[in-house]
């Protein structure tokens, strides 16, 4: 078998296979930093001390933030239910702007960071507003 | 490859074992740590099988009366003001007398009537032609006959606005959070409290269904005058709205249409004070 123009193929088969992975070897071994949030807003911080919990645990929040907002949202908007019991029994009123916000009142070090990082685009702040970004 | 009849049964049992078996899983997975918790009504939240208003046009004796409800609604809901009539935004406004019921008018009005305005919102249809032609079921009814919408879903395809014979539907032409020509933001003041709406939605009245949720009565309803605006369920002999409605004549706009419209109003003169023409 002969390959027309064989050499000049495999030559740019090899470069665009190095361009295209380019960012796979150049970035080897160098980890982007991990976002670090901020949860001691001054919000948070003026809380007693045992206060200072989210509606759910940490790891809870982490993993299932988004599901849950969107129950709250079915619930609030759809059912006309507001209120939200955790499970410890503690009573919140379901709403982004005027719960969530109250105490993480930093979006930007906040929200942003992570879906950032994940290059996630929610559409919350189109409507919802965020709270003022104090310069820190 | 042929395939005899046993074992063509073998394969439909299999699959259809599998297909119930992964819908049970997927069912299972869809299911988070929520469950233990709840979702309630407030403790203070107001409750009624139908909610319907009653606007008593006899105390309203000036546009001032009027223009206090109007902006009360606009600046609690985040309302934006594109100065331009065709790009309009409201959930509460108001007309005249041969706008607000047309067909009602002749030539021999009473002077009072022929120049007074009347104060137009979402009639909370009983039947809402809005909810039978949305496609994505946005604006839906809630069991308390509110006519209420989901922003969240809608997309913007105005079927409602269509459908709506009051008018009682906005679009957002233009981004609410812009500025104008001159800079100025088309939201004056920003309630942090509720949320604004984004370009290409539709909006209106909602019964202030925030308000209810924590006890209170609708904005235009608290700085209306005294009984010019009465909030209640209908389906409650004993309320204040019932009480109007059987004591008094009322009419609603275009009932003849057949939606069932929650929002009356009791005619009759009380000096309006501007003649319109000369405004």
């Amino acid at each position: 078998m002969k390959i027309y123009n064989g050499g000049k193929i495999f030559i740019g088969i090899i470069v665009f296979v190095a361009l295209f992975a380019s960012p796979f070897y150049l970035n080897r071994g160098k980890a982007v930093a991990k976002p670090e949030l901020k949860i001691d807003t001054p919000e948070i911080q003026k809380l007693p001390e045992q206060e200072r919990k989210c509606v759910e645990s940490k790891e809870f929040m982490r993993a299932e933030h988004m599901q849950l907002l969107d129950s709250w949202r079915d619930s609030v908007v759809r059912g006309g239910n507001r209120i939200y019991k955790n499970s410890h029994g503690k009573e919140f009123n379901m709403s982004i702007q005027n719960t969530c916000m109250k105490c993480h009142s930093n979006k930007k070090d906040f929200c942003d960071k992570c879906h950032n990082y994940a290059a996630v685009k929610p559409y919350c702040w189109t409507c919802h507003i965020a709270p003022k970004e104090k310069k820190s | 490859m042929s395939i005899n009849r046993r074992e063509f049964l073998k394969i439909a049992g299999l699959s259809a074992a599998a297909g119930i078996g992964s819908v049970a899983i997927f069912d299972r997975l869809q299911k988070n740590a929520l469950e233990a918790s709840e979702f309630s009504a407030g403790p203070d939240a107001l409750n009624a099988k139908k909610w319907a208003m009653v606007v008593d046009v006899r105390k309203f004796k000036t546009p001032e009366d009027y223009k206090k409800c109007t902006d009360a609604c606009h600046s609690a809901h985040n309302v934006p003001d594109f100065g331009n009539p065709k790009d309009e935004v409201k959930w509460i406004w108001t007309d005249t007398f041969d706008h607000t019921f047309p067909g009602q008018e002749h030539e021999y009005l009473s002077e009072d009537i022929k120049h007074k305005n009347f104060l137009l919102l979402c009639n909370h249809c009983e039947n809402p032609p809005c909810v039978r032609v949305c496609p994505t079921k946005a604006t839906f009814k809630r069991k308390d006959g509110i006519v209420m919408q989901d922003m969240h879903r809608c997309i913007g395809c105005r079927f409602c606005m269509a459908a709506c014979p009051f008018g009682a539907r906005s679009f957002n032409y233009r981004d609410p959070r812009g500025k104008d020509a001159k800079g100025q933001p088309f939201i004056k003041e920003e309630n942090p409290e509720y949320p604004t709406r984004m370009i290409g939605v539709v909006e209106k009245c909602t019964f202030c269904t925030e308000r209810l949720a924590v006890g209170k009565l609708p904005a235009c309803v608290e700085v209306a005058p005294a009984g010019g605006l009465v909030f209640g369920d209908l389906a409650d002999l004993k309320s204040e709205v019932r009480k109007i409605l059987r004591t008094n004549y009322t009419i609603r706009r275009k009932s003849e249409l057949g939606t069932g419209p929650a929002v009356f109003y009791v005619m009759g003169d009380s000096g309006y004070s501007v003649v319109p023409e000369l405004l």
